[in-house]
C-alpha cells in the first residue's frame, strides 16, 4: 500500500537522523548566556519501525491481537484494532520505559491500599501482561476445554472481556479488573497515538472522528464556528501529500 | 639584542623613536583607536573564544585551508610590540606583516588600506593599551605552493589595488561617512562580495552576495528582491544595531559581527552605513518572475509550508517582527544561492541576543523529518510564494547542503 | 566529602516561576546568584518546536515534561488514621520539572484573589456569623490585602503580556469584563483571545440567564507582545497541545519565554541543572541558613554558601525541604501545634458534560489552554450564601482546552467503553460533545495536612513527605450548588443531554483533578498560625525566604494560583530590595 513505502522510508529518515538526536547533557551550568545552539539538536521520539515483535512471543502477540479486535471491531467506520497497529503500538510501549514503569516510584513496601490511593503491586506493565495473558489463557482453556482466546466465537470473547471489565470474571493470581483496565487504556492509546508509535496506522484513528493530528495553527479558522475543517489529519512524520504525486 | 635591552632602556627607545609619533597618555588617541578597532572587528579574527583579548589563536577557515589570526597584543616577543608604527601602518595599508612578509588577504588589508595612517596609529595606541599576551600562535596550514608567501606578490597584483580613502564629490558628509565605514573598516564586502577562483573580490559583482562557512552572505545590493531595496535606512541600522528589524533576525556569521562590532557603533555611523548602503552600484534588472502554483512542486512545497511553517511564519509569510523572520518579499528567501536557506532548515539556528533585543528566538531542526525533496519544495515554494520569484531548488542540491552540514571542516 | 563552592549572595532553589522572576530581580540588582534546578535544561525550539510539540502520547500520557516519582514523589492518605502509601505513578496532580517548571507546561490561566478573599475569615465571620464556619477549618486571613498586591499583579502581567479585558478599572465596571474582579490599575497588556464556538455559545446562555460572562484571562497571547523585560512573544495559534506540553511558537508565557532570554544575560546570575538541593544548611544557632547541599549526577554533593536562601521549588517541595532542613516547627494535627506542613489546600473542581445536537461542529482541537467564558457570579463570597450550608464559590466556565483523542473521547451517558457502539457513540460524540467546569474554593482544616512519612524513601534515603487530604463536607455541599448552576446554563445552551458530574468524595490520586496543592508553609501576621511572614520570610530563620510559591496560601480560592504565585514573587522582590538588603535581619 502507498501507504506503507511511505511510512517505511520515512522510517529510514528518521533512523539516520537519530545521529543528530540531542542526548541528556547530565548536570549543566550555565552563565552569562544561552547555552549555545547546536546545529540539528532536536529532542526527537524513537520512531516505531516495522520490524520482529520486541516483546511479546508469537502466542500473546496472536491473542492481543484477537483482544484489540474486539475492543476494536472491524467495520465501515474504521479498521479493526490489530489491522490499525494496537498490538504493535502495546508491544513497543512493554519493551520500553512504559513497559519497564521507568521512573516510576518502585521502592518497597509494596501493601495493599484503598482503590483511592492507586496502583500498589510490584509488577511493572510488561510484567502484568505477560502475568494476566497467561491467566486469560489458562482461564478460557479451563472454561472453553483446550480452546485458546483466539479460537473462540466473538460473542464469547466479548463475554469475557465484559466480564474481567466489571470483576465478575477473576484472573488467577492476578487482579482481572485492573488488567482490562490497562489493556483498554493501552488500546486506545494505540489507536489514537501518532502513527510515529506504531499504531494509529495511517492515521485512521484520527480519519475516523476527524481529529487533524499535529497541526499547530488554527488562527485561519478560530472565527470559523460551526463549519468542517476540511484539512487531511497530519502525524509527525509527515503526510503523503508533501510528496509531489 | 633582546637581552640588551631592558624595560628601562625600551622605554627610553619607544619615547624618542621618530617612527612613534602617539603618546600614550592621550587617551582620546586610545578611545578613537577602540572605536575604530570596533569599526573594523578587529576582536572578531584576533579574538579566540574564551581566549584573552587581541591574543590571537583562532582558526579562519578560507576554500584553501585555515590560516590562523596572529596575537596583536604588545607582548614583544609573541605579539606585535617589536612592530615600529610605519611596520604597523603598512600592515594595514600594504598588507605587509610582522618581518615585512606579506600577509594572506584572510586579513582584509584590502579593505583597511582605505584608511589613514592617522587613524591605524590610533588603533595602534588602543592595542598598546591591552594586556601584553604571551601566546605563540601556531603556523597557518595552508597547502604548498600557497604556504609560500611569495605567492602573494601575484595574488596582490591582480587582487588588490593600495589607496586611502577619498570622498566622492556630490555626495552628502553622511554618505560619504557611510562610504568610508562600509569599504575601509567595516570591510563588508570580504563576506558580502562574491570571490574568484583565487580567492580575490569579483569586482564586476560587487556586494552580490557570497556563499562561506555554511551560509550565504546575502547581497547588499540594491536589487529589489535579493538586495537591500526593501529595507530602509532604519532598517538597516536597527538591525546593525540591535541583531533584528522587521524583516529578519540576524544569526550564524552575522550574529558575531553585530555582537562585537556594529551594535557597538554609534547611531550617526550606523545611519551612515545605511545610507550609503542605500545608494551605492547599480539595481540589477528583476527579471525573475515567479513560478505557477499550481506546479506539483509548488502544490507540494505550499502543503510543506502549511504543515511545517505557517504556525510561527504564518500563512501569508509575514512572520512576527523581532521574532519570526518575514517570508514575503525577504531579501534571503529570494537570494540566488539558497545556502542559508538550507542550512536553516536541516540544522535550525539561534537568533542573536542583544541588551535591545535580548529574545533569541531560534529556529528549529528539521532535518529528521523533511526528505531532501521535500526541502527542495519547500524552498521552491517560499521562493515563488507571496509575490517572491527565484529560482526553483534541487532535491539534488539539498543532498549536497546536508552532506555539509554533517561534516563541517 | 562535600565540595565547597565559592560563597554567592543568594542561592535559589528551583528554577521556574518564582526562581527566575527573583533571580532577574535581585541579579539585575548587582547581587551574585545562583539557581540549582533538579531538572534539566529546556529549550523551545530544541526540545518542543511545533514539529514534535503535538504528541499527547509522549507529553500528555507519558508525562514526558514532568516529575518522575522516582525523583521524588508523596505518599498519600485521606484521613489520619489510614496508613498513608507511596503515589507510585502521578495522575491525580502532576509536579513540574526541569527549568521553567510546571510553568512551562501549565494552561496559561491567570488570575488574581478577589479582595474579600484575602480578608477571608474576617469577612466571612462578619457577614454570615463565627456558626457558618465549620468547627475544625482553620482558613486565615492573607497577611497582605488585594491592594497591597494589586501593583503586583499588574507587575507580573506586564511579564506575561496576559490577554483580558478588565472589568473593574479604577473602580469603575467595564463592559465585558469581569465585574467582580478587584480594581485593576490598568488594562491587560494585549486584548482577550478570540473564543472557538462553544465559549461563545455558554457566554450567551449565562447572559440570558442573567450572570455576567467574560473572556478568562489568558497567558496564551493573543497578538505578538514585547514585554517588561523587552523578550518578544507571539500569537497564540490554537494548537489545542497546551496544558502538559511545551509551547512551540513562544505565545504562551513561561519562564523561558518571558524571564530567561533577559536573565541569562546577566553576567553575575548563573543556573545549575540536573542538581538536587538536599537540605537548606544552619548555623549553629539554628536561626541563620548558611547555604545548602546539593547532589549533581555523578553522585558528587556540593555546599553552596550564601548570603540568602530562597525556596523557589513547587509549593510541595518548599515544605519538603522546610522539614527536612530542620526549620520551623512541624505541624501536630493531634495537638494543633507547630505549622510547617499545616493548612494544605487543594481546588475544589467538578463539571458537566453536554452533548450538543446532531450536526453541530465544536471542533473541540481548535482551542487554547487559557481560552474560554467564564462567569464569577458564584465564586467566593460574590454571592449570598445565607442558608445555603457552606461557605467559597466556584468560577463557572467553558474552558475546554482541547479535542485530543486519546483522553478527550465525548460520548453519550451509558455507552460502552469498548466495541462497536463505543466506535459509533465516539464518531456521533467528537465533534458535539463538550466538558463544562467548575474550579472551586478549597479551604483549609485541621486534618488536612503534610509531613514526612515514617516508612517510605526517595533515592537518597530522605523521607517522603506525606499528604494528608479529603474533601470536607462544606465543599461537596459548595460543588453540587455550583454544579447544579452550572448545569442551568448547560440547558440553557440548548444542549440535548446535560450531564452533571459533581465533586463527590473520597479524594483520589487515581484520576487527574488538579496540580493546585497549595499551603504548609503559610504566610500569616503571627508566628503562631504562619511559617512566613507577610514578605514571605521565614520567622525562625530571617535570610530564608519562600517568595511566593503557593505553600504559603493559607487556603486555596475559586482560582488558579499562579498569578497570585507571581504577584507574590514579585512582591517579595520588593521586599527583598526595598527593606531586607538595606538591613538584614527579621523584617516585622
Amino acid at each position: 500500500m502507498p501507504g506503507d513505502l511511505y511510512f517505511s522510508r520515512r522510517g529510514f529518515l528518521l533512523s539516520s537522523a537519530a545521529m543528530l538526536m540531542w542526548t541528556e547533557a547530565g548536570a549543566e551550568v550555565i552563565s552569562g548566556a544561552l547555552p549555545p545552539w547546536v546545529a540539528g539538536r532536536s529532542s526527537v521520539p524513537t520512531p516505531v519501525l516495522p520490524g520482529p515483535w520486541r516483546f511479546f512471543t508469537a502466542a500473546e502477540a496472536t491473542m492481543v491481537g484477537a483482544i484489540v479486535d474486539r475492543l476494536i471491531p472491524a467495520d465501515d467506520l474504521s479498521p479493526g484494532g490489530k489491522d490499525a497497529g494496537c498490538v504493535v503500538f502495546i508491544d513497543a510501549q512493554l519493551a520500553g520505559p512504559f513497559g519497564k514503569a521507568g521512573g516510576q516510584y518502585v521502592k518497597a513496601p509494596f501493601l495493599p491500599g484503598l482503590p483511592q490511593q492507586g496502583y500498589q503491586g510490584e509488577d511493572t506493565p510488561a510484567g502484568r501482561y505477560r502475568k494476566g495473558l497467561r491467566a486469560l489463557d489458562e482461564l478460557v482453556a479451563t472454561r472453553f476445554s483446550g480452546k485458546s482466546f483466539v479460537t473462540l466465537d466473538p460473542k464469547d470473547q466479548d463475554a469475557l472481556l465484559k466480564g474481567l471489565e466489571a470483576g465478575t470474571i477473576p484472573l488467577q493470581g492476578v487482579d482481572a479488573k485492573r488488567f482490562f483496565a490497562l489493556v483498554l487504556q493501552n488500546t486506545m492509546e494505540g489507536f489514537f497515538a501518532d502513527p510515529i508509535y506504531g499504531g494509529n496506522k495511517n492515521m485512521v484513528g484520527w480519519k475516523m472522528i476527524g481529529f487533524p493530528g499535529a497541526r499547530y495553527d488554527y488562527r485561519d479558522w478560530i472565527d470559523r464556528h460551526n463549519e468542517a475543517y476540511p484539512l487531511p489529519p497530519l502525524s509527525i512524520m509527515g503526510r503523503s501529500a508533501w510528496n509531489v504525486q | 639584542m633582546r637581552a640588551i635591552l631592558s624595560s628601562a632602556a625600551l622605554a627610553t627607545a619607544l619615547a624618542t623613536s621618530p617612527a612613534l609619533s602617539q603618546n600614550p597618555q592621550d587617551f582620546s588617541q586610545i578611545e578613537r583607536g577602540r572605536y575604530l578597532s570596533i569599526l573594523g572587528d578587529c576582536a572578531g579574527c584576533h579574538t579566540a573564544p574564551g581566549g584573552k583579548p587581541m591574543a590571537g589563536g583562532l582558526a579562519i577557515g578560507t576554500p584553501f585551508g585555515k590560516i590562523i589570526a596572529p596575537n596583536i597584543t604588545p607582548d614583544v616577543d609573541t605579539g606585535i610590540g617589536a612592530m615600529s608604527d610605519d611596520q604597523f601602518v603598512a600592515a594595514l595599508q600594504e598588507g605587509r606583516g610582522k618581518g615585512g612578509q606579506r600577509l594572506y588577504p584572510a586579513m582584509p588589508y584590502i579593505y583597511y588600506t582605505k584608511m589613514s595612517r592617522e587613524d591605524i596609529l590610533a588603533i595602534r595606541a588602543y592595542l598598546n593599551s591591552l594586556q601584553p599576551v604571551v601566546n605563540a600562535v601556531v603556523a597557518d596550514q595552508l597547502p604548498f605552493p600557497l604556504d609560500q608567501r611569495a605567492v602573494m606578490i601575484v595574488w596582490n597584483t591582480l587582487n588588490f589595488t593600495p589607496g586611502r580613502f577619498r570622498p566622492v564629490e556630490g555626495k552628502s558628509a553622511e554618505w560619504n561617512r557611510g562610504y568610508f565605514i562600509v569599504e575601509g573598516p567595516g570591510h563588508c564586502g570580504a563576506c558580502h562580495t562574491p570571490k574568484g577562483i583565487l580567492g580575490g573580490d569579483k569586482t564586476k559583482r560587487l556586494y552580490e552576495g557570497a556563499a562561506l562557512s555554511g551560509w550565504f552572505a546575502p547581497a547588499l545590493t540594491p536589487d529589489a528582491r535579493s538586495g537591500l531595496a526593501a529595507w530602509s535606512v532604519e532598517d538597516i541600522a536597527t538591525y546593525l544595531k540591535t541583531g533584528a528589524n522587521k524583516w529578519t533576525l540576524a544569526s550564524g556569521p552575522m550574529a558575531d559581527v553585530i555582537t562585537a562590532s556594529t551594535k557597538h557603533m554609534r547611531d550617526d555611523d550606523l545611519r551612515a552605513i545605511a545610507t550609503y548602503l542605500k545608494d551605492h552600484g547599480k539595481p540589477a534588472r528583476d527579471t525573475a518572475k515567479p513560478l505557477a502554483g499550481n506546479g506539483a512542486a509548488m502544490k507540494a512545497g505550499a502543503a510543506i509550508y502549511k504543515d511545517n511553517c505557517s504556525a510561527c511564519h504564518r500563512d501569508d509569510g509575514m512572520g512576527a517582527p523581532g521574532l519570526f523572520p518575514r517570508l514575503a518579499g525577504s531579501a534571503n528567501v529570494q537570494s540566488r544561492d539558497v545556502t542559508t536557506l538550507a542550512r536553516v532548515v536541516l540544522a535550525g539556528t539561534r537568533a542573536v541576543s542583544t541588551d535591545a533585543a535580548p529574545t533569541a528566538p531560534a529556529m528549529p531542526s528539521f532535518s529528521w523529518r523533511l526528505t531532501d525533496g521535500e526541502v527542495a519544495n519547500l524552498l521552491t515554494y517560499i521562493r515563488n510564494g507571496w509575490g517572491n520569484a527565484a529560482s526553483a531548488v534541487s532535491a539534488s542540491g539539498i543532498a549536497g547542503h546536508r552532506k555539509q552540514l554533517a561534516s563541517p571542516n | 566529602m562535600a565540595q565547597k563552592l565559592p560563597h554567592k549572595n543568594v542561592v535559589i532553589v528551583g528554577l521556574g516561576w518564582t526562581g527566575s522572576i527573583l533571580a532577574y530581580e535581585l541579579a539585575s540588582a548587582g547581587l551574585d546568584v545562583v539557581a540549582i534546578e533538579r531538572g534539566p535544561w529546556r529549550d523551545t525550539a530544541a526540545d518542543f518546536p511545533p514539529s514534535t510539540s503535538p504528541d499527547e502520547l509522549r507529553y500528555a500520557t507519558r508525562l514526558d515534561l514532568f516529575l518522575r516519582p522516582a525523583q521524588d514523589t508523596l505518599t498519600f492518605r485521606n484521613k489520619m488514621n489510614e496508613t498513608a502509601l507511596p503515589i507510585r505513578s502521578f495522575i491525580g496532580f502532576l509536579p513540574g520539572n526541569g527549568v521553567g517548571g510546571a510553568g512551562l507546561h501549565w494552561n496559561g490561566q491567570l488570575w488574581r484573589f478577589l479582595p474579600s478573599d484575602f480578608k477571608l475569615r474576617s469577612h466571612l465571620t462578619q457577614r454570615y456569623g463565627a456558626s457558618a464556619l465549620a468547627a475544625d477549618t482553620t482558613i486565615q486571613d492573607w497577611p497582605v490585602s488585594y491592594d497591597d498586591l494589586e501593583p503586583f499583579y499588574q507587575k507580573f502581567d506586564a511579564l506575561c503580556g496576559t490577554s483580558g479585558k478588565a472589568g473593574n478599572l479604577k473602580g469603575k465596571i467595564q463592559v465585558g469584563g469581569n465585574p467582580f474582579e478587584g480594581a485593576r490599575a490598568a488594562e491587560y497588556p494585549t486584548p482577550p483571545l478570540k473564543q472557538p464556538y462553544a465559549p461563545t455559545l455558554f457566554g450567551k446562555a449565562a447572559s440570558s440567564l442573567g450572570y455576567h460572562p467574560f473572556p478568562q484571562p489568558s497567558c496564551n497571547l493573543s497578538e505578538p507582545y514585547t514585554n517588561s523585560l523587552g523578550v518578544k512573544m507571539g500569537q497564540c495559534t490554537f494548537c489545542g497541545f497546551c496544558e502538559r506540553f511545551g509551547c512551540g511558537n513562544y505565545s504562551k508565557s513561561s519562564p523561558q519565554a518571558c524571564v530567561l532570554p533577559a536573565l541569562m544575560r546577566l553576567p553575575n546570575f548563573t543556573a545549575r541543572t540536573e542538581s538536587e538541593v538536599l537540605r537548606v544548611n544552619l548555623d549553629s544557632t539554628g536561626k541563620k541558613a548558611t547555604g545548602v547541599t546539593f547532589v549533581d549526577t555523578s553522585g558528587q554533593e556540593f555546599e553552596q554558601p550564601a548570603d540568602m536562601v530562597l525556596l523557589c521549588a513547587f509549593g510541595l517541595f518548599n515544605v519538603r525541604l522546610m522539614l527536612l532542613s530542620g526549620i520551623g516547627t512541624p505541624y501536630d494535627p493531634t495537638t494543633g501545634k507547630g505549622v510547617v506542613g499545616r493548612n494544605y489546600a487543594y481546588q475544589t473542581t467538578s463539571g458537566v458534560s453536554i452533548m450538543m445536537k446532531k450536526g453541530t461542529r465544536l471542533n473541540p482541537f481548535i482551542s487554547s489552554g487559557a481560552g474560554g467564558v467564564v462567569i464569577d457570579d458564584f465564586n467566593g463570597d460574590n454571592f449570598d450564601h445565607a442558608g445555603l450550608g457552606f461557605v467559597g464559590g466556584a468560577a463557572l466556565s467553558a474552558t475546554q482546552s482541547n479535542g485530543r483523542p486519546i483522553s478527550t473521547r465525548p460520548v453519550a451517558p451509558g455507552t460502552p467503553a469498548w466495541g462497536a457502539a463505543w466506535k459509533k457513540a465516539t464518531v456521533e460524540g467528537y465533534q458535539r460533545g463538550y466538558g463544562l467546569g467548575t474550579q472551586g474554593s478549597s479551604y483549609s482544616y485541621k486534618d488536612c495536612y503534610l509531613d514526612l512519612d515514617p516508612t517510605y524513601k526517595d533515592r537518597f534515603g530522605r523521607p517522603l513527605m506525606r499528604l494528608t487530604f479529603d474533601f470536607h463536607e462544606n465543599e461537596l455541599k459548595m460543588s453540587a450548588y455550583v454544579t447544579e448552576k452550572l448545569a442551568g446554563i448547560a440547558r440553557a445552551m440548548d444542549a440535548e443531554i446535560v450531564t452533571p458530574h459533581p465533586r463527590t468524595g473520597p479524594y483520589t490520586i487515581t484520576q487527574y483533578q488538579s496540580t493546585h496543592n497549595t499551603g504548609g508553609t503559610v504566610m500569616g501576621s503571627d508566628p503562631s498560625d504562619s511559617v512566613v511572614n507577610r514578605y514571605c520570610q521565614s520567622w525562625d530563620v530571617p535570610n530564608l525566604f519562600i517568595p511566593g510559591g503557593a505553600s504559603v496560601f493559607p487556603q486555596n480560592h475559586g482560582y488558579n494560583p499562579t498569578g497570585t504565585v507571581g504577584a507574590l514573587a514579585y512582591w517579595t522582590a520588593d521586599a527583598i530590595k526595598q527593606r531586607y538588603l538595606k538591613n538584614p535581619g527579621a523584617l516585622l
